[in-house]
């Protein structure tokens, strides 16, 4: 119990990170560091792109599984880390210095 | 039967046999049997005009006679106004005409489809049924029953070790930025660097005198002075010929034009200015010029009383408003100052002497000359003994006129030039090495290349590229080094013959040099395109190069001068404390006598070795026998 609470507090202090969210399967957030709408709107949208990458990932070869999701956009990145039963989501503002 | 249907009419008609020939039109072997059959009927009116070749069977095969013709009217349908009554007569007649895409319009009809615009309420979905949404206390409860699940907690773990990494990764580096988009791709010609022999001039006397210095033709490098005379002492046979010669580089057999000197000409050169001028200094020590206009005695030549002592090695021209003042320099220690309209005498000279008091038994001999047109008031000479002594000519006293030396070479400095890019950096070639050194730093070069294994004779910059120079060496090889590619090696060592060579002198477009053997043989060499041609950042790389080399020669001459005090300090303490002779100064003569004794008593001890040696081999050998 404590090393989950460790874990996400680790990640969410993070640079960059804007928001964590744990879903479940039936798309109820479990834990959320965003507002309600926010986090219900991520949970739902996210859930559907995770199933669909899922599936065509499965489509393209039966044996290989999903292991994770990055959307960049403009404004920031969106990374789902998808299971059996949870899902979680994390919304970064990747650093735009340029590293040489 | 050939048959050639000539036309068919359609519309308005006339007719009228007229002459029809029954001869061939082009070909006289071929008979033509013209026929005209004629069908007029009121509503279609065609008409048909039949041409007739024939040509008999035995006679297929033969070649064609063709032959020429004046034309001949075959046909000739003159109008039958009779037939203008079936038709009226349209006046005016307007037709209208376009020239343009045709199009043509169409309409379709298509199923209605109706749309609606509809907006998604997120709502949390999934909440099992005993579970209120909206009830706090409910949501929460259960959200605190799945934290409490076994599984939950293993997966989070699990998936938030992935998502750290990601997060780091996104944190270290933007992934999707694009490097490197500025850089082009580097075009890296791999052609080897190399040189080329294109013409090989030899000299046309009997008795071989080495080719001691030449200068290119000032204006586009179409002419080669070379210099020849021989300077191993005392070498010079009756035979030996005096000449010196011009050569025209498109032609190897014989020289252009020869120069006849009083005495051999140890250096030449053509005058910047006036491609017809050109200065020699000669063995004897004067100095003589020549206009090629006015053939191959010398215009005049300076008096001998007043000339040099010793050979002049070196003879070089000033930038001047008259364009006719030049320098000489020779082993007798003097730098003399000459203006060609007046040969009788120098216009200034300068002593050499390193105490700086005129004395001309204490003179350096000078082999080499440095000047920069850039800076016309300093001037290098370079020594017999070793020292490049920088100098200044508009100095008041002769004392100040010598501003410093550099020492550093163990032997004569045969090739003294500064850098055409970077002018406080100048090149030295004398001993078995080449070295680069910097006006600023006194002590030593900033950059020299490794001890070889035979005599550099001479050397000179690239006057295209600052980072390439070329040396040449008493065992016939030239040296192209490059040091922002290789600072060891000589990016390119070409053998170009198997005497020693003497002289060299590039081209100003860098492309070409020519270099001077013992054996009076000059050789042209092309070099390769990469060696001539300016590389990307060069000059900023060799400014580079030759400040941090500069800064790494002052940080160690600051040292150096640091522990020398600290010697000079801890000796003077010693000296007082010590009573012992022998530390300090030693006169040079007990220096000997030291060395000496030291010296014996080294042989010797070896010599014993070596007897003991022996008797105990003999003594074995005994033994085993």
């Amino acid at each position: 119990m404590a090393e989950v609470e460790e874990t996400l507090k680790r990640i969410q202090t993070h640079k960059g990170v804007i928001g964590t969210i744990v879903v479940n399967a039936e798309g109820i957030p479990i834990r959320t560091t965003l507002d309600n709408s926010a986090t219900v709107q991520y949970a739902g949208l996210l859930h559907q792109l995770t199933m669909k990458a899922r599936s065509t990932v499965r489509d393209i070869d039966p044996q290989n599984d999903l292991t994770f999701l990055r959307i960049r956009s403009k404004k920031h990145e969106i990374m789902a880390a998808p299971d059996k039963e949870y899902m979680l989501i994390v919304i970064q503002n990747p650093s735009e210095q340029p590293q040489d | 039967h050939v048959y050639l249907l000539l036309s068919k009419c359609v519309g308005l008609l006339y007719s009228s046999a007229s002459s029809l020939p029954s001869r061939c039109f082009r070909c006289k072997d071929i008979d033509v049997l013209p026929t005209l059959k004629l069908s007029c009927f009121p509503t279609a009116l065609t008409m048909e005009i039949v041409y007739v070749y024939t040509k008999k069977r035995n006679e297929f095969g033969r070649q064609c006679n063709f032959s020429d013709r004046s034309a001949e009217l075959h046909v000739d349908i003159l109008p039958d106004p009779s037939l203008a009554v079936n038709f009226i007569e349209r006046d005016p007649c307007d037709v209208p005409i376009q020239c343009t895409q045709e199009m043509s319009e169409h309409e379709v009809n298509t199923e209605r489809f109706e749309s609606d615009t509809r907006g998604i309420n997120h709502v949390e979905g999934g909440w099992p049924k005993d579970v209120n949404p909206h009830e706090m206390e409910q949501t929460i409860r259960f959200r605190k029953k799945v934290e409490k699940d076994e599984n939950y907690i293993s997966t989070v773990m699990q998936l938030g070790n992935n998502m750290e990494h990601c997060i780091k990764q996104n944190n270290a580096i933007d992934i999707y930025r694009e490097y490197f988009e500025e850089e082009e791709v580097v075009e890296e010609s791999e052609v080897q660097p190399s040189a080329k022999t294109i013409n090989v001039f030899r000299d046309p006397n009997e008795v071989k005198r080495t080719a001691s210095s030449l200068s290119w033709h000032p204006d586009g490098s179409r002419k080669l002075a070379v210099a020849y005379s021989s300077l191993e002492f005392q070498k010079v046979s009756k035979d030996m010929s005096l000449n010196s010669y011009i050569w025209d580089i498109e032609n190897p057999n014989k020289p252009e034009m020869t120069l006849k000197p009083v005495s051999p000409l140890v250096c030449l050169e053509y005058n910047p200015k006036d491609c017809h001028i050109l200065v020699g200094g000669s063995y004897n020590g004067q100095i003589a010029y020549w206009d090629t206009r006015k053939g191959s005695q010398p215009v005049e030549m300076s008096t001998i009383e007043h000339s040099h002592r010793d050979p002049v090695y070196r003879v070089i021209w000033l930038q001047s408003k008259t364009g006719t003042d030049t320098f000489s320099a020779s082993t007798d220690g003097q730098v003399l100052w000459w203006d060609i309209r007046k040969m009788s005498e120098p216009t200034e000279r300068l002593i050499l002497d390193p105490n700086k008091k005129g004395n001309l038994d204490n003179a350096l001999g000078a082999i080499s000359l440095e000047f920069e047109t850039t800076m016309p008031t300093k001037f290098m000479v370079g020594t017999e003994q070793g020292l490049v002594v920088s100098c200044n000519r508009k100095a008041k006293t002769p004392a100040e006129k010598i501003v410093c030396m550099y020492s550093g070479h163990h032997g004569p400095i045969y090739a003294l030039q500064r850098n055409p890019f970077f002018p406080k950096n100048f090149l030295t070639v004398a001993d078995w090495t080449a070295r680069i050194w910097s006006e600023d730093i006194k002590e030593s070069s900033i950059m020299w290349t490794k001890y070889h294994t035979a005599y550099l004779s001479d050397g000179s910059w690239s006057p295209v590229r600052p980072s390439v120079f070329f040396t040449i060496k008493m065992d016939g090889t030239l040296d192209v080094w490059d040091f922002l590619f290789k600072q060891n090696d000589p990016t390119l060592s070409v053998k170009v013959c198997d005497e020693a060579l003497n002289s060299l002198r590039v081209q100003d477009n860098g492309h070409f040099l020519a270099c001077g053997s013992q054996l009076g043989t000059v050789t042209l060499l092309e070099i390769s395109s990469g060696l001539c041609t300016l590389q990307k950042n060069e000059k900023a790389l060799a400014t580079a190069m030759f400040e941090r080399e500069t800064k790494r020669e002052k940080i160690l001459e600051a040292r150096h001068r640091e522990m020398r005090l600290k010697e000079r300090s801890r000796s003077e303490q010693s000296k007082e404390e010590d009573t012992k002779e022998g530390d300090g100064e030693e006169s040079p003569e007990e220096l000997i006598t030291r060395i000496e004794k030291d010296f014996y008593e080294i042989v010797e001890a070896e010599l014993k070795k070596r007897d003991k040696g022996e008797e105990k081999k003999v003594a074995d050998a005994i033994k085993s026998d």
